[in-house]
């Protein structure tokens, strides 16, 4: 699969999602503050009519969207995906509970977002999302693939939480291919049958790398872009592990309750496979440039690489 | 009218074996004040898009609401005869997944003046005239989040959002004075740019002139502080912190209903 070198951050394809979307009049739009940030500014600049600003606050916004939901809007609300977690119960009671269909966007997650420091880095968003009835979480690797995804969002009929990051990353799609993923459905981006490498957000990028890596020692890996977390694809889980025998989860998150948390519940009670879990290992990140932070908190193509023939071992 | 939705909150509770009859009682005049003046809505259709809204935002009340709609004839006595128990419509805490009528889903103290303020703002920007109740307790102001949708509906210049506070003075565990008194509610939402209106909460032609008053100004949101007795209308329950959350046994039920009949 080719892919154009240029990179996109996937905050960037929510923006350019939103003015997209915005031919649906009922497509409101929600900022606290941020809106430079996680990119809803875009749709700002060209709809403020359409667009509720809110101010530092976000468990009001939670809520507000709730009740423009069930007015007959689709509300689009964003911020740090950090400040989401601020309004959690919000999210659960006030959105979910009630099946309201509001799709909250949380920017610049995971370490990836760099030199802010830890209070910004959130690692838990995928994993407290996830245990949520109703809700759907994604966690695109590109801008093509978040603008997809988002638009996609127009006909979903249950509340989300999507994840973005704030840094570019080298484009895993190309304009034509991007069109064929779909919400619940993992991505194959290069087949291999030695271990699978099951990465989402900005890790697939990493685990493209990684796979090329351990082709130069002979090792041939599958690589997956899983951008849903929920509901998850268990049967190109069920199919990788048949085909590999092993799997490598890899994502910019805690290893508890994310990515790795979910395939490895998927695995356990329904086939049994050796698995390495990459990610941040169930402690706070730190202020660094993004390369050297996630050398730091191995997570990055060579952690990748060391899990694949950990793994590879115990088939 | 209010007196046989007292007489249903008290049954319903009685027959639950749990529930809130003390901030029902405090809050069912102001609910059946609100229905009668001008709400617009339909019995046979209570899902009808332009409706007006009524968020009942302090959920635990939910006896109050249940037996307003059933005195309207949108639910039945079998319903509220279900109240908390498994599969009922008439769930422990408000719940617009479970009962025709209910416009929110309750339960979490703070929430619904900002769901309200997100219904009024659709309505503005539907170009509808439909008004936007949220009924909120005055412990209920203790919540942080009341206070930023207050703030967001000036902001936003909502005239078609109305809230009425059922200023009882008792919460959870005992009197607000104790837990943490809030003060002049009034002034408060006043310093947030709220037209404020005070009244006795029980006097239903001061519910009236109120809930009119308050329709009618459509250049800012309003709040209705509604100064309400906890458990009116049951000499027991009346002020007595016990009965925010306890339902009366077979005896209190006697008395109570001697006294509502």
């Amino acid at each position: 699969m080719s892919a154009p070198s240029s990179g996109g951050a996937s905050r960037d394809g929510y923006g350019s999602a939103l003015l997209k979307l915005a031919s649906d009049p009922r497509v409101v739009v929600l900022e606290a503050d941020l809106g430079k940030s996680t990119k809803s500014c875009l749709f700002r600049a060209e709809y403020p009519e359409r667009t509720v600003s809110m101010g530092i606050a976000e468990q009001n916004m939670m809520l507000v969207s709730a009740g423009m939901a069930s007015s007959g809007k689709i509300p689009f609300a964003s911020t740090f995906a950090i400040f989401t977690e601020r309004a959690f119960e919000q999210v659960r009671n006030g959105i979910a509970r009630p099946g309201l269909v509001v799709h909250i966007c949380g920017s610049h997650g995971g370490i990836h977002t760099g030199t802010d420091g830890s209070s910004a880095q959130s690692i838990e968003d995928l994993a407290i999302y996830r245990t949520v009835p109703n809700m759907t979480v994604m966690h695109p690797c590109d801008d093509l693939s978040a603008e997809e995804l988002t638009l996609q969002l127009l006909n979903h009929q249950q509340p989300s939480y999507t994840r973005t990051a704030r840094n570019k990353v080298p484009r895993v799609y190309d304009e034509m291919n991007v069109k064929k993923i779909r919400i619940g459905k993992g991505n194959i981006i290069k087949e291999g049958n030695d271990v699978a490498i099951i990465a989402c957000g900005v890790m697939v990028n990493e685990a493209k790398i990684a796979a090329e890596k351990l082709a130069n020692k002979g090792i041939n890996a599958c690589v997956v872009d899983m951008h849903t977390i929920k509901p998850l694809d268990g049967q190109l889980i069920n199919n990788l592990a048949k085909e590999c025998g092993c799997i490598v989860t890899v994502e910019d998150h805690s290893i508890i309750g994310g990515l790795g948390g979910s395939v490895s519940e998927y695995l356990s009670s329904n086939i049994p496979t050796p698995l390495e879990m990459v990610g941040v290992e169930d402690k706070f990140g730190e202020s660094g440039a993004t390369a050297e932070l996630m050398s730091h908190m191995n997570i990055d193509s060579d952690a990748i690489v060391k899990a694949a023939n950990r793994v590879i071992k115990r088939k | 009218m209010a007196r046989k939705c007292r007489i249903d909150i008290v049954e319903m509770v009685h027959k639950a074996g749990a529930g809130h009859p003390g901030g029902s009682l405090s809050a069912i005049d102001l609910i059946v004040g609100l229905y009668g003046t001008g709400f617009r809505f339909k019995i046979d259709d209570p899902d009808w898009d332009d409706r007006d809204r009524f968020i009942m935002s302090k959920g635990h009340a939910s006896p109050a609401v249940y037996s307003i709609l059933h005195n309207l004839g949108i639910i039945t006595k079998n319903d509220i005869d279900g109240f908390r128990t498994l599969g009922s419509v008439c769930q422990g805490h408000v719940d617009m997944k479970w009962t025709d009528g209910v416009d929110f889903s309750a339960g979490s103290l703070g929430m619904g003046l900002s769901f309200g303020l997100g219904c009024s703002i659709a309505a503005r920007m539907d170009g509808s005239e439909r008004n936007i109740w949220v009924m909120i307790g005055d412990g209920e102001t203790q919540e942080g989040q009341i206070w930023e949708a207050a703030m967001a509906a000036d902001f936003h210049q909502t005239g078609n959002l109305n809230v009425i506070i059922d200023r009882n003075r008792i919460q959870n565990d005992d009197f607000m004075e104790v837990q943490m008194e809030i003060g002049d509610i009034g002034k408060k939402f006043e310093s947030f740019g709220w037209k404020t209106i005070e009244i006795d909460g029980h006097n239903m032609s001061e519910i009236v002139e109120a809930i009119k008053e308050a329709t009618n100004d459509r250049n800012r949101p309003c709040a209705i502080v509604a100064h309400t007795v906890k458990g009116k209308g049951v000499s027991f329950m009346e002020n007595n912190p016990a009965f925010h959350g306890k339902a009366p046994n077979d005896d209190e039920l006697k008395l109570a209903l001697e006294e509502l009949s």
